[in-house]
């Protein structure tokens, strides 16, 4: 059976590649540390020996629309271009493309309806920011072939905290059950409270640097009766109108399980919070 | 009112060049080309007849109007980033970094505290 080698649960800064790529006399203060930060985490993975990446993620609008928005959507591409125009003119972020793996994304999509999770599907899904920011940090040769999983954290009405919280528990079980010899690691990219479009939106920190702070000690104990007592869409959209992004790292800590992160790290940075965490389930790359 | 054809819009025309580049030159001019041509298509071939603009929506995009889009329900992410396109660079230049982005929040802040508009149901 397939070995999870690792999880990745981290906040996908776009700005991060120009950040700390512009000349030194142009780069924000902070950018030295973010780098130092972001290479420390990124050896989180690397050492774990991943071979094949479940990547989870979230549409901007890019690719789907409020005509046909799916909630859960699994890619089975063989390959997946990545990067819109738009999200190239506004953060600078380049074109890629990914290798697939459809052996695992079908098996994955098989496992998901067998548990109760009717996903949508797209044979021609190219790849966001949700996606390729989580890759620049932490895989930036972009060498291995991904399985692309989306989710709705964008466009009410949206899925409760406990459904994704299960939907990662699945994604685990899946995983677990895969007949492969490849080490698979799961890398999703999410927010903690963030405000886009609204009052609150590109101050000195977060719009709530105190539920920040908790957020991150949730996910670094896996303290999940907390976070499914504590958070609900009402009280995200309270912490910053795109808050709801903090679904896919509770996700994420599904996939993982309900334990101890082996990492965690972060970094307040204008308009938001960074966050770290890398859980290893069986003690793999300890 | 079409909170779905308001964000048909944004999304059209922040995805476009072409479009994006004609709606910072000349809104009316766009939004009238859009209403249309643009708006009513599902793919090269069918049109919808379902959605309108109402002429508090239209103004609005003519006027790039961030608190009326706002107060209508528009995606915080689609007039977030249609509007750095139009305006980031400018105002950087003139004013420096984030300086638009701030003013934004700042013709917002009588929201602060309170439920925003609902951007969905």
């Amino acid at each position: 059976m397939a070995k999870l080698a690792a999880v990745l649960a981290t906040t996908h800064h776009p700005f991060y590649l120009k950040a700390t790529t512009a000349p030194a006399d142009q780069q924000i203060p902070e950018a030295p540390e973010w780098k130092r930060k972001v290479e420390a985490y990124r050896e989180t993975l690397t050492k774990a020996e991943p071979e094949l990446l479940v990547m989870v993620g979230a549409d901007h609008f890019h690719q789907f629309f409020l005509d046909n928005y799916p909630q859960f959507l699994i890619g089975k591409s063989p390959r997946y271009d990545a990067t819109f125009y738009n999200e190239e003119r506004e953060f600078g972020i380049p074109k890629y493309v990914l290798e697939g793996h459809e052996d695992l994304s079908n098996f994955m999509h098989k496992g998901l309806l067998a548990r109760g999770f009717d996903f949508a599907f797209s044979n021609e899904l190219k790849l966001d920011h949700s996606i390729i920011c989580p890759i620049i940090t932490t895989r930036p040769q972009a060498d291995l072939p991904v399985v692309p999983i989306y989710t709705n954290i964008f466009a009410p009405p949206l899925p409760s905290p406990k459904r994704f919280w299960d939907l990662g528990r699945a994604i685990r079980e899946i995983i677990d059950e895969y007949p492969s010899d490849k080490r698979i690691a799961a890398i999703g990219s999410g927010h903690l409270s963030l405000e886009l479009g609204g009052p609150r939106q590109f101050r000195e920190t977060g719009p709530d640097p105190e539920f920040d702070r908790q957020a991150i000690e949730w996910l670094s104990t896996g303290n999940i009766d907390a976070i499914l007592a504590n958070v609900t869409h009402e009280s995200m959209a309270r912490s910053g109108n795109a808050t709801h992004g903090f679904m896919d790292l509770i996700l994420m800590m599904g996939i993982a399980g309900p334990i101890p992160a082996a990492y965690s790290d972060s970094l307040s940075l204008f308009h938001t919070m960074e966050a770290y965490i890398t859980w290893y389930p069986e003690g793999a790359a300890q | 009112m079409s909170r779905y054809y308001v964000n048909k819009f944004l999304f059209t025309v922040d995805r476009d060049p072409e479009l994006l580049r004609r709606y910072k030159e000349d809104p009316r001019s766009l939004v009238t080309t859009w209403e249309q041509s643009i708006g009513p298509k599902l793919n090269d071939v069918e049109r919808s007849t379902v959605h309108s603009l109402t002429d508090a929506e239209r103004d609005a995009l003519i006027n790039h109007d961030i608190v009326a889009l706002f107060e209508m329900g528009a995606h915080f992410f689609l007039s977030l980033t249609i509007f750095i396109a139009i305006y980031d660079e400018d105002w950087m230049q003139k004013y420096g970094p984030l300086s638009f982005q701030r003013d934004f929040a700042k013709r917002l802040a009588h929201w602060e505290g309170r439920d925003y508009p609902p951007v969905g149901e």
